[in-house]
């Protein structure tokens, strides 16, 4: 980790202070609290605070970085970070991912101890993909393409890091918390109250940085991609926020009750739930894709006019779409027609999108033939434009009731999270590591050949297999035979799932290996760096006159 | 900035002509902006695109119309086709519940023998009793009744209550242990006996089975002091006190010395739901008998 090197010895100062006043906070939660679990997160707190002090007052006094260089180029220290930080929790998510799956087809081999049964891994796996990997992945690769597509330097060198770091503490601060049960029970939402405050101060200094570099920028129009990153980081705080208003037992303690109740409560987690979907790995990783495809495959956006109906229409329709997760419930019958007719009225926007991708490599089909970095986004973009039809159809009342609480949904979720997002990030990670290595290259380019097929085919086998799945469940849940009783017993639904449950821990292991040989190329890669050509590199020179 | 219509005045235009970069694959010029060497294309909107999201706001609208919808502050439209999703619920539960108390009312009166004697009935039931079987039973008591563990066999001839379907229906009724009107079932704790004793009572119990206990023990001495009472001399068991029979082999924690020891230590207080909280008296008797047929079902 480089932090200190792009810092002025002023910079330096103040996030000694800022360390400081973290290694305090934790010193305080650790000597206050009155559960192990707001210790082991005090303790954490003063031992990352502890640690970044001596880290930058080791070099306090060293010479600062000289200064036309600092400005004339772009600041990718956070971002080189945040990728690390992407593949740690890749391997986290992912083992614990293939982990779960494997429980549930070997449930014996739980081991005997709280902190390892499904329950409490299974968050782990969510929190870790979805924050873990995803988050870190977006905020990484937003500072990479905001300021490339600005032809600005980032606003200051301090912020993203504590950006960076303060919300890695956070998915370490859930994820820790819920081995020892801590959690508040809202799914996509675990983390605790003093996790979310923590996370809002993170993301408020998150869209303050955003706004001050893009009010720096040297073009005069905001490149799509940005609108979509702004999106990402404005609506994920509206939602984090209202979803997680809570009442803590004990200021000293680690457990909140949530002030919502009820059907209401059922609706604003879903409505936050869906939209966690929608804006988190949706509008974030359509930024990803906007900036990285057009890059990678040297050719124009197919249609500006296009990017306009599906940016407007996804962040238009999509903040109405959650009670389509609540069909057949107490939540009034109306409520959930909106939401299934917005839902339908989402599917143009959602393929507009990722029919501007796929168009956008016309003339360029060669290097989808040749290139497995491109392909890796290709690919991205038809899982997104399955996985949305997909949604828009589950989300029709029939059709839920077949679908609903069986593993088609978790099918859906990751031909969303497997093809689409991952392969984005894949895809993003692999065009940027050589650039930030200064290379032409990656370390190991056949293995990102062989990376993309266990990609691939992990995620066909695991979608497969839980399509197979849910079909199954839904169609023996609802069987009655001629006498008015049911069919099939819960039991042999149960029992039936068991070559899928195989078929999917195997999907997973084949997409967890390809993950393994990606942090080992990027590693080889970022070892094997060079000294940069900032020839194509620079912000505008006009910047630095200021 | 001033919008203009003059092409000269457009980002990226050639000052002279007023043309914009034109894409050579597509034909297609470009907006003019660039944003570090992305470029995009100026393409019109595909008419595909608008006729289907035309498409999908006629399917929104037509829903709306005919379905509960939009909000009206106190109430909301109900939209042309009145549909209530509770009423929805009870009208498809009952259509399905019709169908089937045309036969599960037979099992109101638990007269078993009739029921049994009835071959049609007993064909339509005992599909259904299999499954409620492995709906609320199996959990515990295993897929084929089995037991485990803790869990009594169901499909054995040895019953801690009584194998008969009255008896069987009146355990599932109650439940042991659990409810005010529960069968009662308790293995007091004897951790005050010295461990000497425990372990001679427990050599003997564990031979009890086998037949090889010698009644001339210290160990058979203990046992007809202090276990005597509700297992029967002997270990014949004693049915109404919930004490098993620790003469055949099938009490259900086990009967080998570590756990006899265990179960001298502790204590024992088996557990079973009462199921009058949750399935009707009818799916009772059903239940009783099927599970009073399993012994004769086992392969």
């Amino acid at each position: 980790m480089n932090l200190p090197a792009s810092l002025t010895t002023s910079e330096r100062q103040i996030g000694i202070g800022l360390s400081a006043a973290l290694a305090l906070m934790g010193l305080a939660m650790a000597a206050l609290a009155r559960d192990s679990v707001m210790a082991l997160h005090g303790t954490m707190a003063l031992v990352l605070g502890l640690g970044l002090v001596f880290r930058l007052g080791g070099v306090l006094y060293d010479a600062p970085p000289a200064d036309p260089d600092r400005v004339l180029r772009y600041d990718d220290g956070p971002t080189r970070f945040g990728i690390w930080m992407t593949l740690a929790w890749a391997m986290v998510g992912m083992v614990a991912g293939v982990w779960v799956a494997a429980l549930l087809y070997w449930p014996e081999a739980t081991p005997p101890w709280p902190a390892t049964s499904f329950g409490r891994l299974r968050p782990v796996h969510t929190t870790g993909i979805i924050f873990g990997f995803g988050g870190n992945a977006l905020i990484a690769t937003s500072f990479w393409v905001l300021q490339r597509t600005s032809r600005a330097r980032l606003a200051d060198a301090l912020s993203p890091w504590v950006v960076l770091i303060g919300y890695n503490l956070f998915c370490a601060w859930a994820v820790t918390g819920y081995l020892m049960g801590a959690t508040q029970s809202k799914e996509y939402a675990e983390a605790e109250w003093y996790a979310d405050l923590w996370l809002v101060a993170v993301w408020v200094l998150y869209f303050t940085l955003y706004m001050r570099t893009l009010a720096r920028r040297a073009e005069p129009h905001i490149y799509v991609a940005n609108w979509y990153y702004l999106a990402f980081i404005l609506v994920v705080a509206m939602l984090h926020i209202v979803n997680n208003i809570a009442l803590p037992v004990s200021w000293a303690g680690s457990k909140s009750y949530t002030v919502w109740a009820g059907v209401q409560d059922a609706m604003i987690q879903w409505w936050y739930g869906h939209n966690a979907v929608a804006f988190f790995l949706t509008a974030g990783f359509l930024g990803m894709l906007y900036y990285f495809l057009p890059v990678r495959a040297g050719r124009p956006i197919w249609s500006y006019r296009l990017s306009i109906l599906s940016f407007w229409g996804i962040v238009f329709f999509y903040i109405w779409v959650g009670s389509h997760h609540l069909h057949y419930t107490a939540l009034p019958y109306w409520v959930q027609t909106l939401g299934m007719t917005f839902s339908v009225m989402l599917l143009v926007p959602s393929w507009a999108s990722a029919g501007n991708a796929i168009a956008t490599l016309n003339g360029a089909w060669g290097k989808v033939r040749d290139d497995a970095t491109l392909r890796f986004m290709f690919v991205a973009a038809v899982f997104y434009g399955l996985s949305t039809f997909e949604g828009s159809f589950l989300a029709i009342r029939p059709v839920n009731s077949l679908s609903h609480y069986t593993d088609w949904t978790v099918g859906h979720v990751h031909s969303g999270t497997l093809g689409w997002v991952a392969m984005i990030i894949f895809g993003a990670i692999y065009t940027l590591v050589p650039q930030m290595a200064g290379r032409e290259t990656m370390a190991w380019p056949k293995a990102v050949e062989w990376h993309f097929w266990l990609a691939v085919l992990g995620t066909l086998v695991y979608v497969i297999a839980m399509w197979n799945a849910g079909i199954t469940q839904g169609l023996m849940w609802r069987a009655y035979d001629a006498n008015g009783a049911l069919s099939y017993s819960f039991l042999e639904s149960v029992q039936a799932m068991a070559p899928y449950y195989l078929l999917r821990a195997m999907g997973g292991a084949m997409f967890l290996t390809g993950a393994v040989i990606c942090t080992l190329n990027c590693r080889a890669t970022l070892r094997a760096s060079r000294s940069r050509d900032l020839q194509n590199d620079r912000p505008l020179v006009a910047q630095a006159a200021e | 900035m001033t919008r203009t219509s003059d092409p000269h005045d457009l980002p990226g235009a050639d000052p002279h002509t007023g043309n914009r970069l034109i894409d050579p694959v597509t034909g297609y010029d470009t907006t003019g902006h660039d944003w570090g060497g992305i470029q995009e294309l100026n393409t019109p909107f595909p008419k595909i695109a608008a006729i289907a999201l035309l498409l999908t706001f006629i399917y929104a609208v037509i829903a709306w119309i005919l379905l509960p919808a939009w909000p009206t502050g106190r109430d909301y439209t109900r939209g042309l086709w009145g549909l209530d999703q509770g009423r929805m619920a009870r009208d498809g539960y009952q259509a399905v519940d019709t169908v089937r108390q045309g036969w599960l009312t037979h099992f109101t009166t638990p007269d078993f023998a009739a029921l049994k004697s009835d071959p049609l009935l007993m064909a339509q039931a005992m599909p259904a009793a299999a499954r409620l079987f492995a709906d609320n039973c199996a959990a515990c008591h295993g897929a084929a009744g089995a037991g485990g563990p803790g869990f009594p066999a169901l499909d054995d001839a040895d019953w801690l209550w009584g194998g008969e379907p009255e008896t069987v229906a009146e355990t599932i009724a109650i439940g042991i242990n659990a409810a005010e009107d529960s069968r009662v079932a308790e293995m007091p704790v004897f951790d005050w006996l010295e461990p000497a004793d425990r372990q001679a009572l427990a050599t003997h119990v564990a031979a009890l089975p086998k037949g090889e206990a010698p009644a001339d023990s210290p160990g058979a001495a203990l046992f007809a002091e202090n276990c005597a009472s509700c297992h029967g001399d002997g270990g014949t068991g004693g049915l109404m006190a919930g004490a098993p029979s620790l003469t055949d082999d099938a009490v259900i924690y086990g009967q080998d010395e570590a756990t006899i020891l265990t179960t001298l230590k502790q204590g024992r207080r088996g557990f079973m739901p009462a199921w009058n909280q949750r399935l009707t008296p009818a799916e009772v008797n059903l239940l009783a008998l099927y599970v009073s047929t399993l012994p004769e079902a086992k392969p």
